[in-house]
């Protein structure tokens, strides 16, 4: 657990402690997706995950929607308390945590229209009853700001935007506290993009929402996300307040992937980090190196770094590393 | 893309559609018919296709001798080569062959009906729930059973049905009801359980729809395009079969019509009477080239391009 | 001044539907001169593809139909060349690399045996036995950065990772001497840190070959860091042409202009709202210009006439009317 101030102003919606999520290939190997995995989740707050395939990101969110099975560790969301166990969720569980998924082609069932879609939820939680259903379709349908003639068209004659936001409004619908955005506008132009992130963020403010925004795009994660977390292999290597994510990278992990980053201005290329030259493939999640899992691509390795595996540190406010280099700094 | 809601679409006017056809509007069914049309050999099929259910329709209506489907013997008119007056010559009991022709479509198409409607939607339920409950024991149960039932060739099973039960139409629809319904299950096995990973399915689960629900509403509507595919090539097996169990005598008993035992009972006089034996032969050609092209249609018109 | 490699004028390419002809790709001008890298950016459903695919001849030419345009490579219309004539342009002087490198290298067979059939097939392969051609494929794949080269080439393509395969397509097209590399979003499914090293290793396998790339992208970011001179598309049109530097220090189209405006900074500030309207219909275009109606600076002349091309400053070519009398 991290050693942070209690903040008692705003209420944790959701908290993950050391999760865990296996797959097993056969009796001795498992693929090690989820590898201890903590972080909370304000109310409010905007979280962001980032990280390259292979690095856990999307199978965290599934495990916390409970698609896949836990292997240990805890997820306590409003309140309650999931544990490997007992890895159901009830009723209120799904009325209040949502998932918006990446590939818009397969999120919706191409034999129904939108109105058939929208009132699944609608009517699995009560919200509205029969004869009030398409009033409140419609109402959903004016809060994305999609026009009301879309209720008889089916996803196979609308864009890949406007399937999005068929997705976002399906979401909306049971009233959730959460949204789980796993990579929404990956496959989407840039134009699009940019209508569908002001239409989340504008959501986000009007109805008080909080999200776990899942992206591998860290120029469109400084612009949505209120604090960072980075991933590699399923461990996470460094959690920060967004501005201070992109402004004092630590880990070199980080430092890579920022370096990476193609931008379009002379502006932005100066405030990426030293180009740091990435060598060589993501090792395969089935045999992740011993020690830092990272030390196979680290430019600023060590020899413990090849024996140890780090620890998560908070090296400055908020601001959490698990990297051998900053173990002094946190020496009091 | 701002947009005020519609105060004046009424809700009461906003009609149903039917849950397992896609939103048909008037621009989908026009899609259909352009992807349908485009191969000429489907059109032809489709008239094939019509023409054969108004055959088995209308039969009494359209056949100049009518009567001699029941029992009826004129030897006087018996083995006469196709004239003007019987256009497909007679038998040996002197019946006019191309009544006889007529009304075996008949027989033919009912027993099609009869078969298909048993067994596709057994099938397709149970692949259904060995699908989506894979790796259960649901799955395994169904799918073992299924895999017997294919492993035995299906002539074989049909015959030795047939032959246990009274040699009637009723026993010989049952017997290939019972061998056809696995292929069914084995198609729609393999459907449902890759849909069952697919995001919206998913989706349904996470909203916390019921499993009645995502079966029967999430995944079923996604199969149905390749089942109805195979249920139009499958009229030309089911004739088939049926032909043959009327070859050796099971079906329809004398003295209605069909086609295996037209060529049957004609075959003895071959090469003299060969009227006997061709037409029927062609009769069952004409019907399975028919539903085979009509078949390639129906594909063509499901085809996403993909 | 370089000769001018692939010269594509005014192109049109047309798609059957059941509705009609789909007018996708209307009317694009496009030129490469040898040893240049040339960028063609644009959304999807603007053209660029199909506009690539006209280029080698392999568009299903039931379903597509071009009315109009020259392409013309090396001085010759590879438009009007017959089968056995585009076989050999396929064979020695342009090569494609596509978005997805699973799909484009066949599964059941190993990677020795898809490298020495392009070997085989090629001018190249003249004069050459069997261990020769194994050398090449040997060194094309350590030209890729790929150790142990020996055992990447018995391997299936099923065995290698995402990296490993773009690596190897890139090696594919670059075996045998080619003088365009047509390559088609080729980092898109590819990880940030794998797609960075792919890019440069395209820009100094190209360089130092000397040999022409056109790279067709829908990331602004990617095309400013890898090539010398950018095509914008829009629906079919190729409406702004300019050296790297000039595209992005003064982008004259209003599409330009709100692309950039859409692509996340890393400065932070917030997302725009993107670009209203949406793709215009292809089948029952609007005459006149194509982005007329989301164009925030439209004119009246612009819903009557198309634009044609106009040459600004030095290479900077744009098809708007605003430019036409300054």
């Amino acid at each position: 657990m991290f050693n942070s101030d209690k903040k008692t102003m705003s209420k944790e919606i959701l908290t993950i402690k050391d999760l865990k999520t296996y797959f097993p290939i056969d009796k001795t190997k498992f693929v090690r997706a989820v590898d201890g995995v903590s972080f909370n989740i304000k109310e409010g707050e905007i979280m962001g995950l980032v990280g390259e395939s292979g690095s856990g990101k999307s199978t965290i969110a599934y495990t916390v929607m409970g698609m896949y099975k836990q292997s240990g560790g805890e997820i306590i969301f409003n309140g309650e308390t999931i544990t490997a166990k007992d890895n159901k969720r009830n009723m209120e569980f799904k009325k209040n945590a949502q998932i918006v998924f990446q590939d818009p082609g397969s999120s919706l069932n191409p034999y129904q229209d939108v109105r058939q879609i929208l009132s699944l939820p609608l009517k699995v939680h009560k919200i509205a009853s029969a004869d009030k259903i398409d009033e409140k379709i419609l109402e959903i349908l004016d809060m994305v700001e999609l026009p009301s003639n879309f209720m008889h068209k089916s996803p196979n004659s609308i864009g890949g935007g406007e399937k999005q936001l068929v997705s976002i409004a399906r979401a909306l619908c049971s009233n959730p506290k959460f949204i789980i955005l796993d990579e929404p506008t990956s496959s989407l132009d840039v134009s699009i993009q940019a209508k569908i992130i002001n239409m989340l963020l504008k959501l986000h403010k009007d109805r008080n929402l909080t999200y776990m925004f899942i992206t591998h795009d860290l120029s469109l994660m400084r612009n949505i996300s209120t604090k960072v977390a980075i991933m590699y292999l399923g461990k996470i290597c460094e959690v920060a307040p967004t501005e201070e994510f992109y402004k004092a990278p630590l880990h070199p992990y980080t430092q890579m992937l920022l370096s990476a980053i193609p931008v379009i201005s002379e502006a932005e290329e100066a405030l990426k980090p030293k180009k740091v030259v990435s060598t060589g493939e993501i090792p395969s999640p089935v045999n992740i190196p011993k020690g830092c899992s990272f030390h196979t691509r680290c430019n600023l390795k060590m020899d413990i770094c090849c024996n140890e595996d780090p620890v998560m540190h908070e090296v400055s406010k908020d601001h959490f590393v698990r990297c051998h280099l900053y173990e002094d700094s946190v020496r009091k | 893309m701002t947009s005020k809601i519609d105060n004046n679409l009424k809700t009461k006017d906003m009609k149903r559609k039917p849950w397992f056809i896609k939103p048909s509007t008037k621009e989908n069914l026009r899609q259909y018919w352009y992807k349908f049309s485009r191969n000429k050999l489907s059109i032809i099929g489709l008239i094939i296709v019509t023409i054969s259910i108004l055959f088995a329709i209308f039969a009494p209506v359209i056949t100049p001798y009518p009567q001699h489907v029941r029992e009826y013997v004129d030897y006087s008119s018996a083995k006469l080569a196709p004239n003007s007056e019987y256009i497909f010559g007679t038998d040996v009991y002197g019946r006019d062959m191309f009544t006889r022709v007529i009304f075996s479509f008949r027989g033919a198409l009912y027993m099609t009906v009869i078969v298909l409607s048993l067994s596709v939607p057994v099938g397709v339920i149970l692949g259904l729930l060995a699908g989506y409950f894979n790796g259960t024991w649901v799955d395994t149960a169904i799918m073992r059973v299924t895999d017997i039932f294919l492993a035995l060739p299906p002539l074989i099973l049909a015959l030795a049905i047939a032959s246990v039960l009274e040699p009637n139409m009723t026993s010989s629809m049952i017997a290939v009801t019972i061998m056809w319904w696995p292929w069914y299950t084995r198609l729609v096995y393999g459907m449902a359980r890759s849909l069952s990973g697919e995001y919206f399915v998913k989706n349904a689960e996470l909203i916390g729809a019921s499993k009645a629900h995502i079966i029967f509403r999430e995944i079923l509507p996604n199969c149905l395009s390749p089942v109805f595919t195979k249920m139009a090539l499958d009229v030309g097996w089911v004739i088939l079969m049926g032909a043959s169990l009327s070859y050796v005598g099971l079906g329809e008993q004398p003295p209605t019509p069909a086609f295996g035992q037209m060529i049957s009972d004609g075959s003895r006089y071959l090469p003299d009477l060969w009227w006997l034996t061709i037409f029927p032969a062609l009769a069952i050609a004409f019907i399975i080239l028919g539903f085979n092209f009509f078949g390639d249609g129906v594909r063509d018109m499901f085809d996403t391009g993909r | 001044m370089n000769d001018i490699l692939l010269d594509i004028k005014n192109l049109k390419v047309w798609y059957n539907t059941y509705q009609g002809y789909a007018k996708v790709v209307d009317g694009v001008n496009l030129h490469v001169f040898k040893g240049e890298k040339v960028g063609l950016v644009g959304e999807s459903g603007c053209g660029k593809t199909t506009t690539m695919k006209t280029v080698l001849s392999v568009l299903d030419s039931s379903k597509s139909h071009i009315p109009e345009g020259e392409i013309l490579l090396n001085g010759q219309d590879v438009l009007k060349m017959k089968d056995n004539e585009i076989q050999k342009v396929r064979r020695n002087n342009i090569s494609m690399i596509s978005q997805a490198p699973s799909a484009a290298l066949n599964p059941v067979f190993t990677i020795e045996q898809q490298l020495i059939d392009v070997i085989k097939y090629s001018n190249a392969s003249k004069g050459l036995n069997n261990k020769e051609m194994y050398q090449m494929a040997i060194n094309a794949v350590n030209s890729v950065m790929i150790s142990d080269p020996e055992r990447i080439l018995k391997s299936y393509p099923h065995q290698l990772s995402g990296g490993m395969k773009q690596r190897i397509c890139i090696a594919m097209a670059l075996v045998t001497p080619r003088e365009l590399l047509i390559a088609d979003e080729p980092g898109t499914a590819l990880d940030v840190t794998i797609q960075d090293q792919i890019h440069r290793l395209l820009r100094v396998l190209v360089e130092e070959k000397g040999r022409s790339l056109i790279m067709i992208t829908h990331s602004l970011g990617v095309a400013r860091e890898l090539v010398d001179r950018i095509y914008v598309m829009y629906a079919g049109n190729t409406v702004e042409v300019a050296k790297t530097k000039d595209l992005f220090s003064n982008p004259l189209h209003p599409y330009t202009r709100g692309l950039m405006e859409c692509v996340p900074r890393l400065s932070g500030g917030g997302v725009t709202s993107g670009i209203y309207g949406y793709i215009p219909d292809y089948i029952n275009p609007t005459p006149g210009c194509r982005f007329y109606p989301r164009c925030p600076n439209a004119m009246d002349i612009c819903s009557k006439e198309k634009p044609q091309p106009i040459e600004v400053s030095d290479g900077h070519k744009v098809a708007c009317f605003k430019y036409t009398n300054s």
